[in-house]
């Protein structure tokens, strides 16, 4: 019997050897698992990036499935969506996964960019991982709003008809722009067809792209850490850093209990609440597209809601869209704005303190305002939250440098 | 592994034991978790209830039939002929039992068991037949008189597919020498009534 084991794993053993001398997989898995040297004192916070590769992992595979069901032409769209929804065995499983996918990729995200704020992830050397991350960012939203288009119902037609309308607000060439990205007089088949195409070719493509760039960059430099301090600074005899762990085991045992955690919520979700009270799937968008009638109330879907706040809370088409536009091109200069000598909140004074958490509130309150009628007061409200989140990151600068930070730990603290 | 065991920041197992048991606890729900998961993405390939409805059973009415015709209908994608035979048609049946591949039809995935006779019908004036050829799928000709072919000089009537020159008689019974080597196919069907006929339901009692 144990002949017979290690006879086998001399040929396994051959085979593998076989296929390194050929393509670097055990050198990739050493290097970006079980010798990739993550530090040990990872907390709560450092789940959302793995969880942000499950939530890629399903969206690509429900996608996929979903695109065998689905007719992206004008006429069937609506009808094809419900087709899946009735009559494809497990449809509205696959569906449900799909958009619920959408909307816990978003809290995924801007959970997993809060933790870079917090621990200053985004600092040198890592300010590229970052800048990979707002692109990520963007391409996702091009992707859920393009997403939200193709069931055809009211929403996704008016949503489409509101946001395309935003490139009308570009000087001299808006009109003409707005008209080639219909590719009609109005939103119609051609627009339909395009997003179509984007959605599920051209931009999961981008999107996976910018994710490996985003790995490699990170597994090049390392992790960062809640203390924000370089672990790759304190090495034993062989090299290795000595607040680090190896990724697998240690990290992927944590990261699948993250993974069955979250998978609980998302089950839950899409279980008992799909369309979670209009937030996920709004009402309107079960009314087949009608070019002759808007919905009575025109909200996009929560993840936009903060910039879509902003929108509003700036009496001018063209200010408007360049506050929205505004507020994420702002995120690719964070590296640069953060001048304090710690990285980590943990040893930062308590004006960044207080500033990272208002800005957090500004986020949730501009989310929340959107979702109002506009009342005056609420418009005024929108405002200080608008100029309030322009400031965190135009005050960065002088606040990190100013004030009184505490000295950093030498190795990390558990 | 060895290797990375020696690392400053990572304590051995206590009880290596427990580990290897947790291990592989996990890892045998994990499979089995991910088994159901892929379940309704493979679940989702098969036919749809839309399509399931399209290829529901169809009722005919045969009343207007007259003995020598046939009637056509599609059911579930394939042509079904409904074809009322006269005297002539099944007096000639068992005398051609030695040119046939399977004239006792005992291949039985060929016709459900209340066809398995001389006839291949419930009522042997009616035959009900998947026109489709057994070989490859052609839908062959009806040549329903006994006359002499360029391919049969003693034809007593039959099916000719043209694309392979597969030979069937009047009960959809292959001929011996032909590329097909099945009788064509007898679907589930019963008699509601005289003039009506639901294709695609076995008769009630019927297996």
């Amino acid at each position: 019997m144990s002949r017979f084991v290690s006879g086998i794993r001399k040929n396994a053993q051959a085979v593998g050897d076989w296929v390194d001398a050929r393509l670097p997989v055990s050198k990739t898995w050493r290097e970006h698992l079980s010798e990739y040297y993550a530090p040990k004192n990872f907390n709560f916070w450092y789940f959302f990036g793995s969880l942000a590769i499950l939530v890629l992992v399903n969206q690509l595979l429900t996608g996929i499935w979903l695109t065998m069901f689905y007719t992206p032409n004008a006429e069937m769209a609506f009808s094809s969506v419900e087709f899946i929804m009735r009559d494809v065995e497990w449809g509205w499983l696959i569906r449900y996964m799909h958009s619920t996918g959408a909307s816990f990729f978003f809290i995924v995200v801007y959970l997993h960019m809060f933790r870079a704020l917090l621990y200053g992830s985004y600092r040198k050397p890592r300010e590229l991982i970052w800048v990979l991350g707002v692109f990520i960012l963007l391409v996702l939203m091009a992707e859920a709003f393009m997403g939200y288009v193709l069931p055809w119902g009211q929403m996704s037609y008016w949503g489409a008809q509101v946001i395309i309308s935003l490139f009308g607000a570009v000087p001299f060439v808006g009109d003409v722009l707005v008209e080639w990205i219909r590719g009609d007089y109005m939103i119609a088949n051609a627009t339909l067809n395009r997003f179509f195409a984007l959605h599920v070719v051209a931009l999961p493509i981008a999107l996976l792209g910018l994710v490996v760039l985003h790995i490699v960059a990170l597994h090049e430099v390392g992790s960062n850490n809640p203390d924000g301090i370089e672990i790759k600074d304190k090495l034993d005899a062989k090299g290795r850093p000595l607040d680090g762990i190896p990724f697998h085991p240690y990290y992927t045992v944590k990261d699948l209990f993250g993974v069955g955690f979250f998978l609980m919520i998302f089950a839950f979700i899409i279980f008992f609440a799909p369309e979670f009270g209009g937030f996920f799937l709004e009402a309107d968008n079960f009314v087949p597209a009608d070019p002759l009638v808007t919905p009575e109330h025109i909200v996009p879907v929560w993840y936009f809601t903060p910039f879509y706040a902003m929108l509003r809370a700036v009496p001018d088409k063209f200010f408007g869209v360049v506050t929205m536009g505004a507020a994420i091109f702002v995120l690719f200069f964070l590296p640069w704005l953060d001048r304090s000598p710690v990285k980590s909140l943990r040893y930062k004074g308590w004006p960044s303190k207080i500033m990272l958490a208002l800005f957090v509130v500004a986020f949730v309150r501009l989310g929340m305002l959107a979702l109002g009628d506009g009342t005056p007061i609420q418009t005024f409200e929108s405002r200080v939250w608008t100029v309030y989140y322009f400031g965190f990151f135009l005050v960065m600068p002088f606040v990190t440098r100013l004030e009184k930070t505490k000295p950093e730990p030498e190795r990390v603290t558990s | 592994m060895s290797e990375t065991d020696s690392l400053a920041s990572i304590q051995p197992p206590e009880d290596p034991g427990r580990r290897r048991l947790l291990t592989w606890t996990t890892g045998v729900v994990g499979a089995v978790g991910a088994g159901f998961a892929l379940w309704p993405f493979a679940a989702s390939w098969k036919p749809s209830a839309k399509a399931r409805l399209i290829g529901a059973p169809i009722e005919v009415n045969i009343s207007e039939l007259q003995p020598g015709q046939m009637l056509r209908v599609v059911w579930r994608g394939q042509t079904i002929g409904i074809l009322r035979r006269n005297e002539r048609m099944l007096n000639d049946l068992p005398r051609l039992d030695d040119k046939l591949a399977d004239p006792d039809s005992k291949v039985v995935s060929q016709q459900p068991e209340y066809a398995q006779n001389t006839a291949r019908a419930i009522r042997p004036e009616y035959l009900v037949l998947n026109l489709h050829c057994t070989h490859l799928g052609c839908i062959p000709n009806l040549l329903p008189e006994a006359e002499a072919q360029s391919f049969d000089a003693q034809w007593r009537g039959g099916v000719f597919c043209p694309c392979h020159r597969s030979k069937f008689d009047l009960a959809g019974r292959v001929y011996r020498g032909v590329p097909a080597q099945l009788n064509m196919l007898v679907p589930p069907y019963h008699f509601i009534d005289d003039s009506n006929v639901m294709i695609g339901v076995d008769p009630e009692g019927a297996a």
